[in-house]
């Protein structure tokens, strides 16, 4: 499923003293089964933008469409419960959407409010808790019984459940260890290739955009920045340095490298492995020279 | 979604009203409201009226506010007027339509009482326009002081007050948060039939709790960790200072409540 | 630095009432003055049990704690939080004032300061983290970072000689980050004894030592130019390493050999152009 922005800008708080304007003349295209990356300091705007993914903002100019749905600025857009189940939102802290008596009524909980039936629902939970690594007796417990890191699973699968189109990820691993970051980044990997799922994920981390990301949309002050695929974007690195971002470590190293060498390598590397094999490469090459 | 409200809404202008101490302005308020009573003609209603009016200058603030302020009574206001023009039967009749009668006390008491209350929510509105949530439990505290000495918990209230205060602008930046959460996730908030919305509430509520919950844990660790052990013995960061203008306004409205008595019939 | 012993935690062993694992067992371990010592641990680790007893929240029945002279018990937490400052995880769940200026000053209207002494405090406290222009702000109008600064300010008003950061910076954004690690090296420079339970491996890094906590015990102790050489081990108890040390590590896999040890990315790309390409 296809979702784009076009031109669209929001306004917080219309016609009252306290009026924002939170992002203007966006443009995004997200086409189906890619792995989008938006990038941005805290107040760049890329929260607004998520919002519009899904129709829980609506733009004050501009159209945004979603699939098959136009949502345009100042009409009163209705049954918006079909998007909302195909492009999922997993938000930042996820646990604190919990509340059900069960693990089990908490996973349900979406899929039955967008129609599904309660066996169905429950087949759905079983699925879906497999998938974020937690074994079926969790099922029937409490989701106030869990650790941090076990109710945040849980909160993602009620979102998997749903089996949206589109997964839409708002800093998934704030606030994980080390171990929790990679085992849930690498679990939204494998299902986005599993599943062709289209995947949007909204971080601070360049990192994580560098490793799993085929598309990059920064966001500044309110407008895209910049967009593009990942080598090219952080292989501009004075670019994003201006506007107070970083670049992923491997990137600034090969920076430093490239400056003591003289000379620029074959290309961005955006993973330590490549980087070490041309690196290798290179010092070969140069036994051979000699 | 949700509007940033303003808390109390505190206006903030340089004012004579605003530089008041807020023990001063809550004294005024208590003293207005037992003094209203006095009036009963149109001659002490209009030296209260003038008062007011006086009060509302020197506050600075925009009338716009004042309405703000007013709006939601109006309707209460405009009910007690009817209630007392309808259904008191007292003096000469006025006006006669069918079984609606209207005598010369109705009016009169719609009039004076429905002044009383206008009067009365203007005056607690430039409290609450002229002073901050803060300054108001700070006064709150000082006042109630003596009641220390029967073990009322003052200092314990005041603490509450101000930290709820705190935290209601997160509060409320976290319904929404969760709002949108379950919204997400199917749940439809403002539309739908009546008995929805209202079920929809359980996976806002129940969330907010457990937070609040946690949140109180964790304050109270903190709050242990820096050396709380409760009001004895604390030292105290914010103070009020009376000044002599504060005086005056007290006596000002004493004066206020002399001519009353003398006008009144 | 002294050589003076301002946390002494001995044999230490303590159990939740409702749980059957010991959540800490047998740990011991000194703090001298003046260093930088990081607790790093995955989650469920015991690393955050021990902020809480370092706090008095929680005693053990089993073994001491002693912060300087006194030993942590019942009647003697009050005067130990006097010397033993804490500033928690949750920028929010510690913020106590209605604005910054309230909440610094909420520890010391606690200690009984007398209130000249408090503006003095307040304002040089403040000045100390950089949020002196935001004396008079709101909580919710600070971010993440600013918040933990004013947490700090208001733990060092009280002129503690230890302050502890119990996952200070794992909620924030990078440049949250980045502001209170700064603030916690320019600590640790004026003297300030600081200890930070942490899983962020950049903040371990700059610490004069680490100590691994795994399933309640102590795993492994030392400087973190040791301790991030053990990779893989740190790997399996659910840790990570620096960058300059993985990249390090893959390098020698290559047969790029490296001898000096490199925990920055400066000292290594010098090492690896020295070494090797600049011939």
């Amino acid at each position: 499923m296809d979702i784009s922005l076009q031109k669209v800008a929001y306004r917080y708080q219309e016609n009252t003293p306290f009026e924002t304007l939170a992002i203007k003349d966006v443009d995004i295209n997200i086409t189906s089964g890619s792995y989008t990356a938006i990038i941005g300091h805290t107040g760049s705007g890329k929260s607004t933008v998520l919002q519009h993914l899904n129709a829980l903002l609506t733009p004050t100019s501009g159209n945004v469409v979603i699939g098959d749905r136009l949502i345009e600025s100042g009409r009163k857009n209705k049954n918006l419960a079909p998007i909302r189940q195909k492009v999922g939102i997993v938000f930042q802290f996820p646990e604190s959407q919990l509340f059900e008596e069960t693990v089990e009524k908490d996973i349900c909980f979406g899929p039955m409010n967008f129609g599904v039936s309660e066996e169905e629902a429950k087949h759905r939970a079983k699925k879906a808790l497999r998938e974020v690594g937690l074994s079926e007796e969790y099922l029937t417990k409490s989701p106030f019984d869990l650790s941090g890191g076990q109710m945040r699973r849980v909160a993602i699968a009620g979102v998997l459940a749903m089996e949206p189109e589109v997964l839409v990820l708002d800093e998934p691993t704030a606030g994980l260890d080390p171990r929790g970051r990679k085992e849930i980044m690498d679990m939204f990997y494998r299902l986005h290739k599993e599943r062709n799922l289209t995947t949007i994920l909204v971080t601070h981390s360049m990192e994580d955009a560098a490793i799993y990301a085929d598309k990059i949309v920064i966001m500044n002050k309110g407008n895209v920045y910049k967009e593009g695929e990942p080598e090219a974007i952080f292989s501009n690195s004075e670019d994003l340095i201006e506007i107070g971002l970083n670049v992923p470590d491997i990137v600034r190293f090969q920076q430093k490298l490239e400056t003591l060498l003289g000379y620029k390598l074959d290309r961005v590397h955006l993973n330590m492995e490549t980087f070490i094999m041309e690196v290798s490469d290179h010092l070969k090459k140069k036994e051979d020279n000699q | 979604m949700m509007g940033k409200m303003i808390i109390g809404r505190f206006v903030p202008i340089d004012s004579l009203l605003h530089r008041l101490d807020p023990r001063s302005k809550l004294i005024i308020v208590f003293l207005f409201i037992c003094i209203v009573f006095l009036a009963n003609n149109a001659a002490t209603y209009f030296i209260l009226a003038v008062y007011v009016g006086l009060m509302i200058m020197l506050s600075k603030v925009p009338f716009r506010y004042i309405y703000l302020g007013l709006r939601p009574i109006l309707w209460l206001i405009l009910f007690t007027f009817c209630l007392h023009l309808f259904f008191t039967k007292d003096g000469n009749l006025l006006f006669e339509y069918g079984w609606i009668k209207i005598y010369e006390e109705g009016l009169r008491m719609g009039i004076l009482i429905s002044l009383r209350f206008f009067l009365l929510i203007i005056m607690t509105s430039l409290l609450t326009l002229t002073t901050t949530p803060i300054e108001l439990t700070d006064a709150l505290e000082t006042l109630l002081a003596p009641l220390k000495k029967v073990r009322f918990p003052v200092h314990e209230l005041a603490l509450m007050m101000s930290i709820s205060l705190r935290f209601i602008p997160t509060l409320m930046d976290e319904t929404e948060k969760i709002m949108k959460a379950q919204m997400a996730r199917g749940v439809e908030f403002s539309s739908g039939p009546i008995k929805n919305r209202i079920k929809a509430i359980v996976p806002l509520l129940i969330p907010l709790f457990v937070n609040a919950f946690k949140r109180a844990e964790e304050l109270a660790t903190a709050m242990e960790a820096r050396g709380y052990q409760g009001g004895d013995g604390r030292t105290k960061y914010r103070q009020l200072i009376w000044k002599q203008m504060d005086s005056v306004m007290i006596i000002l409205l004493v004066l206020v409540a002399g001519l009353l008595l003398v006008f009144k019939s | 630095m002294d050589h003076k012993v301002l946390v002494a935690v001995d044999s230490l062993t303590f159990m939740y009432e409702d749980q059957q694992k010991k959540a800490l067992d047998n740990v011991s371990f000194q703090v001298m003055q003046g260093e930088w010592v990081a607790i790093v641990g995955h989650n469920g680790s015991g690393k955050s049990t021990l902020a809480k007893l370092l706090n008095g929240l929680y005693f053990s029945a089993e073994g001491s704690i002693r912060i300087g002279d006194i030993k942590i018990s019942e009647e003697t937490v009050w005067e130990a939080r006097k010397k033993i400052g804490m500033v928690f995880q949750n920028p929010d769940n510690q913020f106590v004032g209605t604005t910054v200026k309230d909440d610094v000053a909420f520890g010391l209207e606690n200690n009984a300061v007398p209130r000249e002494e408090m503006h003095i405090r307040v304002e040089t406290a403040l000045a100390k983290v950089n949020m002196l222009p935001f004396l008079d702000q709101e909580p919710h109008h600070l971010s993440g970072g600013q918040k933990q600064r004013v947490a700090i300010a208001g733990v060092i008003a009280l002129k503690p000689s230890i302050i502890v950061l119990d996952e200070a910076t794992s909620m924030l954004d990078p440049q949250g980050r980045q502001e209170v690690l700064e603030l916690m090296k320019e600590l640790k420079q004026e003297n300030m004894t600081v200890i930070s339970i942490t899983h962020d491996l950049d903040e371990a890094a700059r610490a004069d030592r680490i100590i691994i906590m795994n399933e309640g015990k102590i795993y492994k102790e030392g400087k973190p130019s040791e301790i991030f050489q053990l990779e893989k081990e740190l790997i399996d108890i659910g840790l990570d390493i620096p960058f300059a040390i993985k990249l390090r590590s893959g390098l020698r896999k290559q047969g790029i050999q490296l001898d000096k040890i490199t925990l920055t990315e400066e000292e290594l790309v010098t090492e690896l152009w020295t070494s090797h390409f600049k011939k």
